[in-house]
């Protein structure tokens, strides 16, 4: 089947859906390639890199689309500047795009594509479970984006990241806020960490702590019992108390960093208004605010989408594009993305394309099927935290009501077992109870001993154990003089094996422990 | 020599093997707590040899030469890699000493003891000689399942634990009818008919549980050579023998409870027998590609990696790669690596066998790690190197409610950035369960013999 990649017409749009280092494997696949011609430009690919790639280059844009079977796009489909129509219209019945759809925003767009019959399947619905990690384009453009978030507000913040003490004086370290800890936060927070910032990190989802700490940043935390992990591992809304208290933590730092670079998102819903106009003024001049959502309305009550704004000596970057402005690296991302979920498509590597909607990742993936609309998904089996959460909460109850029983248990054999000994006591003579009294003590000793017997040496504890449970050898002694023959020779029998233990036994731990060292 | 100072020795030497075990606290104490076992034995038995009730020493030193002889014979030749092999014999010994004591007793019994004190002293043989059988058979079968001569598979006889029931059944109405039988001809034969009965029990036992459980099946063989031992010094009125017999009896019963726990399995459950074939298969239907990668693939990675954790399992014993494994951890510390090694409770076919194995090949202790000390490091691990190991790093423990292994404590090395696991092939291990690490996008598979891998990485890496 053939490939076909459009150039990007989207304004500004620099990626592109694949780059010549994975046309090969896409070939390998049993698929053919074609690139518009200077589809990669943008993001640093020439046109004879694909070529030399084994990709054909086609410069008409309507036979591109018409003799293509697949069509892989970073956008979606939108009115062709040049061509003076929709790019929808080239789509027919057979045809297979993948791109970024959107289709919870975008019924418009799902109602044209759908009537063209075509399959559409969108990366950003490609469920999140741990075998579609591979394929989640979402992930790779959050992680650029994050990236690119610190490297734009290092653009526009007047001092260096890292402190340093030089001849010319001491400078102090920059102090950067990061708000809401996804993907996109922890890009962030290793860029600023590795450029030697002072790092914090906030997210309402305390599960995201220890990835937080794991990068040597500090996680803020409000005094406040609320989760805040929603369905997938997004984040959810949360209560009017929690909002409160997060309000006043952002506004106490907004007085306190230098940089807040806010990623906070709700899937469906409009970003969460995080940082308000006080809390901008509150900054100190030359800070600088990178808001990521500013596509779905900012964190920020001043972001413009799209643009950088300078309110009260504070710059806003709202840019929309970050990952377009990081073109190249992006665009690997997408196209290796794009090349896993091909690889799950064509099974047997021949070229042809297998819609199986009985596969959760394949079904999640499939918006429009042979212009029937399959969105949304049946809910997947498995998201990344509910089971987790599950997890965490029912081990507490199991425990403790086990050993509620326990002690009970426990209480209950102890009353047992003195009746026994009462019952035992009345029957049996003295000198047994005074071998008795000495079993159960030894019975303690060894607990206690032996529980302290560190694992590493269990092995020579057995075999240390053995050697002294040869001590049974003694019965055998007391028994070997005697008149009867029959006696003697069980009992001889009886030291052969016995010191055989004795002397295997202590020898073999001998040379096992003179092994241990430092 | 007089009774007292027998007796005193006898305190002696219960204080000295008390001593002995408390000092495997530490590997540093260790070995002063086996040269104190050693002293004790030597004190005990020279102590009984010279008291007044021993008069025949030709026989005695002679069969006692035979027997050190054979002791030491095995002990030096005995590799590492087959102690559970040599453990389990031991114990097999130890029962049947028991077993033959129990008879030279009931034999040789003096009459005077009437009464309570008579019918508590046959119940004492009967009991030690019952205990000494079932460890004795028991501890063959286990020897001959860990040596390979038995097929390690459980085998399950259909009504298994009627037949186990009939059989305990039989051996209580044997022993009512033993104790208190007046003819010792008719005793005798009720204490062999009742020992072969103990016999076929500690066999079948033993048979039914599968290779996974022989951590479990010789640490309870432990505790029983023990209570076997403790019988025998009732049975003798030899306190040194019940404190002796009482402290190995709950030192094996204390590994036995923790093998059962590392392994998430009540200990009935594993004596029952019959592990993984009630489950049948796993529910799950793992989908996903396996990445296979080659000796300089593996190299490759490790030579990238800062943090490393080597997870030995019983695969690592079978090729005999400790000695490889070390060389390369040594590579990799030249090169400026952290590298330490977990390990699992149930690793290897008994309690600590991966330890040793580790201590033979020179790996210094502290280089080596429990699964609860390294557990959580998992995440900021770079590369984690499975060698030979399977259940015990089965995701599924965790993540699938219905999994047989489900709730078993496993060392977490899907959440290092990257896991090599050493296999021979994509079979499955004792539990009988798939295991998706393999099948982790973060997972590479190196197939072969663990030793002939790991000579191939160290090639490369030098």
């Amino acid at each position: 089947m053939k490939i076909a990649v459009p150039r990007e017409v989207h304004a500004g749009e620099r990626r592109v859906a694949t780059t010549p280092e994975v046309v090969k494997p896409l070939i390998d696949l049993g698929f053919e390639v074609v690139v518009e011609s200077g589809a990669g430009t943008a993001a640093n690919f020439s046109d004879a890199a694909y070529a030399h790639a084994g990709a054909a280059v086609e410069t008409d844009v309507k036979k591109l689309w018409d003799e293509a079977d697949i069509i892989l796009k970073v956008r979606a489909p939108e009115q062709h500047p040049d061509l003076d129509s929709h790019e929808s219209k080239f789509l027919r019945k057979g045809h297979t795009l993948i791109a970024f759809i959107w289709p919870g925003q975008n019924p418009d767009l799902m109602e044209t594509l759908a009537a063209t019959g075509a399959t559409v399947l969108a990366m950003d619905s490609v469920p999140r479970i741990s075998r579609a990690q591979q394929m989640d384009a979402l992930s790779s453009m959050a992680n650029v984006g994050g990236y690119r978030a610190i490297i734009e507000a290092a653009n526009h913040f007047g001092r260096f990241f890292t402190g340093q003490i030089t001849a010319a004086g001491k400078m102090p370290p920059a102090k950067v806020l990061i708000i809401g800890a996804g993907v996109a936060g922890l890009s962030a927070v290793g860029t600023a960490k590795s450029m030697g910032a002072i790092v914090r990190a906030f997210d309402t989802r305390l599960e995201v702590k220890e990835q937080v700490e794991s990068m040597d940043a500090e996680f803020l935390e409000l005094k406040f019992a609320e989760e805040g992990v929603g369905e997938g591992g997004y984040a959810k809304t949360m209560s009017a108390e929690f909002i409160k208290a997060e309000m006043e933590l952002f506004a106490e730092q907004a007085r306190e960093v230098d940089i807040i670079v806010t990623t906070a998102l709700i899937p469906g819903k409009p970003a969460p208004r995080l940082i308000t106009a006080d809390m901008v003024a509150s900054m100190k001049s030359g800070s600088v605010i990178v808001d990521l959502a500013a596509e779905q309305g900012g964190n920020c009550e001043l972001t413009r989408p799209g643009e950088v704004v300078e309110r009260n000596d504070v710059t806003i970057i709202g840019y929309t594009d970050l990952p377009s402005r990081l073109a190249t690296q992006s665009s690997q991302l997408y196209a290796t993305n794009l090349r896993h979920l091909l690889t799950e498509l064509a099974p047997e590597a021949d070229g042809t394309l297998v819609i199986d909607m009985e596969d959760e990742v394949i079904r999640g993936a499939t918006v429009i099927k042979d212009g029937e609309v399959t969105w949304p998904p049946p809910p997947p089996k498995l998201s990344a935290a509910p089971p987790k959460k599950v997890e965490a909460e029912k081990p507490p109850p199991g425990p403790a009501g086990e050993r509620k029983k326990n002690t009970w248990g426990s209480a209950l054999l102890l009353v047992l077992g003195a009746i026994a000994l009462w019952g035992l006591g009345r029957v049996a003579p003295p000198e047994f109870m005074s071998h008795f009294t000495v079993f159960v003590l030894a019975c303690f000793v060894g607990y206690q001993v032996v529980w302290n017997v560190t694992p590493a040496l269990h092995t020579p504890l057995m075999s240390e154990t053995n050697a002294i449970s040869g001590i049974i050898v003694i019965g055998a002694l007391l028994q070997i003089s005697t008149d009867s023959v029959l006696i003697t020779v069980l009992a001889a029998l009886a030291i052969v094996i016995a010191t055989i233990n004795v002397a295997g036994g202590f020898l073999v731990t001998q040379r096992m422990l003179r092994m241990f060292r430092k | 020599m007089a009774p007292g100072i027998v007796t005193a020795s006898y305190i002696i030497a219960a204080v000295l093997f008390i001593l002995s075990l408390g000092g495997l606290s530490h590997p540093e104490t260790a070995r002063r707590g086996n040269a104190y076992g050693m002293a004790g034995m030597v004190i005990a038995i020279t102590a009984t040899i010279l008291g007044s009730q021993v008069t025949d020493y030709v026989v005695l030193i002679m069969v006692m030469l035979i027997g050190s002889t054979l002791g030491v014979i095995a002990a030096r030749r005995v590799q590492m890699t087959e102690m559970p092999e040599l453990v389990a014999i031991l114990h097999s010994f130890v029962g049947l000493a028991a077993v033959l004591i129990g008879f030279a007793t009931y034999i040789g019994g003096d009459d005077h003891l009437q009464g309570a004190e008579r019918t508590l002293h046959e119940v004492e043989i009967y009991l030690g000689v019952l205990i000494g059988a079932v460890t004795f058979t028991g501890s063959v079968i286990a020897f001959g399942k860990l040596r390979g001569l038995i097929d390690g598979k459980p085998m399950l006889i259909p009504a298994r634990h009627w037949i186990n029931l009939i059989l305990a059944v039989v051996c209580i109405w044997l022993g009512t009818e033993f104790v208190g039988g007046e003819s010792m001809g008719t005793g005798v034969l009720l204490l062999l008919v009742m020992t072969f009965i103990a016999f076929t029990y500690g066999v079948h036992m033993v048979m039914a549980i599968g290779g996974a459980d022989m951590p479990v099946v010789v640490s309870m063989l432990n505790s029983y050579s023990g209570w076997a031992a403790a019988a025998t010094g009732f049975m003798l009125s030899n306190d040194l023998l019940i404190v002796t017999g009482a402290l190995v009896g709950s030192s094996g019963a204390i590994l036995s409870y923790i093998m059962c726990r590392a392994m998430n399995r009540h200990f009935l459950a594993v004596i029952a027998g019959g592990f993984g074939t009630s489950g049948g298969g796993s529910g799950v239907i793992i989908d996903g590609e396996v990445e296979s990668v080659m000796a300089e693939g593996a190299a490759e990675l490790l030579r990238e990696a800062r943090q490393v954790v080597i997870v030995p399992g019983y695969g690592m014993a079978v090729a005999h790669a400790q000695n490889t494994v070390f060389e390369i951890t040594k590579v990799l510390r030249d090169l400026g690596k952290t590298v330490r090694f977990a390990i699992h409770p149930v690793a290897g076919r008994m309690p600590g066998h991966m330890n040793v194995l580790l201590a033979e090949a020179h790996v210094p202790y502290d280089m080596v790690f429990e699964m609860d000390e390294i557990n959580e490091d998992f995440p900021e691990t770079d590369v984690v190197l499975v060698i030979g190991a399977n259940d015990i790093v089965n995701p599924s423990a965790q993540e699938e409610p219905d999994s047989p292994i489900a709730g078993m404590p496993v060392l977490e090395v899907w959440k290092a950035g990257t896991a090599v696991v050493l296999k021979r092939s994509m079979a499955t291990g004792y539990a009988g369960v798939d295991n998706p690490l393999f099948f982790r996008t973060n997972t590479r598979m190196l197939f072969g013999d663990a030793k002939q891998s790991l000579d191939a990485v160290l090639a490369v890496l030098h």
